[in-house]
């Protein structure tokens, strides 16, 4: 076995993976089609219920094609709730947490990485202790610090305390770390301020780290339920995943109109997640967060 | 002069680059925590001026049967969902880590619910597992199976979450375990091959023993999320039937803003930090003994 020639089982291995290639059918399909369609009935359901009518949705056996599609029912949507209020909410907070984290913890993580200023080591770990403490532990005393804010029942609520993370901060900093020094110390040379250094030759280099940032903090801005919860009261500030519990209070029989609200809360989730898969999937790789 | 020397120095410019990020951390993460701490010695409605009462709100929470009861339903869940979920997405990742047709459609499937919402993931649930027109009992009913009340039956809710939750993160687990799988060094896998080891000889003694870091990164960070499972038992089933789906975030939760007795919820929200923590801390101390790191 181990005395036969390198050259023959090295070609052996070659024509191996060429055969492997050339029969694109495997076996594995038998077992990645059954995985593949566990996984997308549920959305494939939700999205024909979102088209039927409401007689269609209360029979059984259910409907699986609809007769006709009611593209109508997420006109309805709009319509019946304030739908696109939520939408918006939803949007404003979003964009705000993500443009808050991306200039704060570029800020916060150059300065970690790169200046070493009075007590730096000391306020990096107590940062990074922030990342281990679980949120039942710190929501009830940082619902009192927002009530002091008078934020209570305000987007701010949702904005000020999230404009900046220990996540953001430690992703940036490890990827500032990863720059070439050389090109930061000759612009300094040239008389670039620390801040000229930062946004003229670091953030320029830092797109794909900085993507990532933007990626998770939107999944995880968007998706979050619990905060809000906790601190908006009126359904005119609800966002759209508080909005989604009251419609199924409030319409609880209307499933395909429910359908179609949940569908269109995804929409933006969904085109970032095809848009930028691969910061999705680094950003989840190296960090491990979901919302 | 001087005043620009001192400007111009790194200390100053340091902390004038970090203040902003580390004064909302400061104010809205680590006073949170020593407040938390001191709410849990005190009596206190988060409205009227809070009493100090020592520990007898930790003393309370042995003898308090909703929170056993919360606690047996949140180890029953997390011991549930933690292995199905880690053991399925290894196998999903191993499937998925070949050059086949539709490789890319099967990952897409697979990584598409890591985007959507608990709340969003919880009403496509609530509708699949409709007891009266779900599709399915429908499906089931085709094997002989059901029909079930999922989320409405005592014996049943826990484990129906267990099922949307392991759908919910699987592509998670996906995502670390095919970024693992890729840094399986070639030489490794072709080694093993020349010395005759069969495919699943390989997988055991090269592949598994390799993905050690990514399993057990996995294990802890599942456990960590599902004792903190809270969302989908607020909206689908509100700790019911009966008490069958009380989990201990869900009691905190109802504790602090519905009851308001926050200082009892305080209390509570240390002794699950303390135990996540204490999980953890055995969990990487088992790892370290047992997981081969390659580099």
């Amino acid at each position: 076995m181990t005395d036969r020639p390198i050259a023959a089982t090295a070609h052996e291995v070659e024509h191996v993976r060429k055969r492997e290639r050339r029969f694109l059918f495997s076996p594995w399909h038998l077992v990645l089609i059954p995985i593949a369609i566990a996984m997308l009935i549920p959305l494939v359901w939700m999205l024909v219920t979102s088209v039927q009518t409401l007689n269609e949705t209360r029979q059984y056996p259910p409907t699986l094609v609809p007769h006709s599609i009611q593209w109508h029912n997420y006109s309805d949507v709009l319509r019946l709730a304030p739908f696109g209020r939520w939408f918006l909410n939803t949007t404003i907070v979003t964009v705000t947490v993500v443009i808050g984290n991306l200039l704060f913890c570029s800020l916060a993580g150059y300065a970690f990485a790169r200046i070493k200023f009075f007590g730096r080591e000391v306020v990096f770990v107590l940062v990074l202790a922030t990342l281990m403490i679980p949120f039942q532990v710190v929501m009830i005393p940082t619902f009192l610090i927002v009530r002091r804010l008078g934020l209570i029942d305000t987007l701010g609520a949702l904005i000020v305390p999230n404009l900046a993370g220990a996540f953001g901060i430690f992703l940036l900093r490890q990827f500032f770390r990863t720059l070439p020094v050389e090109l930061e110390e000759a612009a300094r040379i040239d008389g670039a301020s620390r801040i000229g250094v930062l946004f003229k030759i670091v953030l320029p280099l830092s797109g794909p780290a900085l993507a990532t940032l933007a990626v998770i903090t939107f999944l995880w801005t968007w998706n979050d339920f619990l905060w809000p919860l906790i601190t908006i009261y009126s359904p005119s500030n609800y966002t759209l995943q508080l909005g989604l519990t009251t419609f199924q209070g409030a319409h609880a029989t209307i499933t395909n109109l429910l359908m179609a609200a949940n569908v269109m809360s995804m929409i933006p989730v969904l085109l970032l997640f095809f848009v930028a898969q691969r910061y999705f999937i680094r950003g989840i790789a190296t960090t491990g967060l979901k919302g | 002069m001087q005043a620009r020397k001192v400007l111009q120095s790194d200390h100053v410019t340091g902390w004038a680059l970090a203040f902003p990020a580390v004064f909302l951390i400061v104010i809205f993460g680590i006073v949170p925590i020593i407040w938390s701490a001191i709410l849990s010695f005190q009596r206190t409605n988060l409205i009227a001026p809070p009493v100090w009462v020592g520990l007898e709100n930790y003393r309370a929470l042995p003898k308090d049967p909703l929170f056993k009861t919360s606690v047996a339903h949140s180890i029953v869940y997390t011991v549930l969902f933690v292995p199905v979920s880690v053991a399925g997405g290894l196998f999903t990742a191993v499937a998925l880590n070949r050059k086949i047709r539709g490789v890319r459609f099967y990952r897409t499937a697979v990584f598409v619910p890591v985007v959507v919402s608990t709340i969003a993931t919880a009403i496509m649930f609530l509708w699949l597992f409709d007891p009266n027109f779900g599709l399915a009992n429908w499906l089931l009913g085709k094997v002989g199976l059901g029909p079930y009340g999922f989320f409405d039956s005592v014996n049943g809710a826990l484990y129906s979450i267990v099922g949307m939750t392991v759908w919910g993160w699987i592509g998670f687990d996906v995502i670390i375990y095919l970024a693992a799988l890729q840094g399986i060094p070639q030489e490794l896998v072709e080694a093993a091959e020349i010395d005759g080891a069969g495919k699943w000889g390989l997988f055991r003694s090269v592949t598994v023993p390799l993905l050690g870091p990514a399993t057990l990164f996995l294990v802890v960070w599942s456990t960590i999320n599902a004792l903190q499972l809270f969302d989908e038992v607020y909206f689908l089933t509100h700790g019911g039937p009966g008490t069958a789906t009380y989990v201990v975030v869900f009691y905190l939760y109802n504790l602090a803003f519905s009851q308001g007795i926050a200082g009892y919820a305080a209390a509570m929200a240390y002794v699950l930090f303390a135990a996540i923590l204490a999980l953890t801390v055995v969990q990487l101390l088992i790892g370290k003994r047992t997981v081969y790191y390659a580099s």
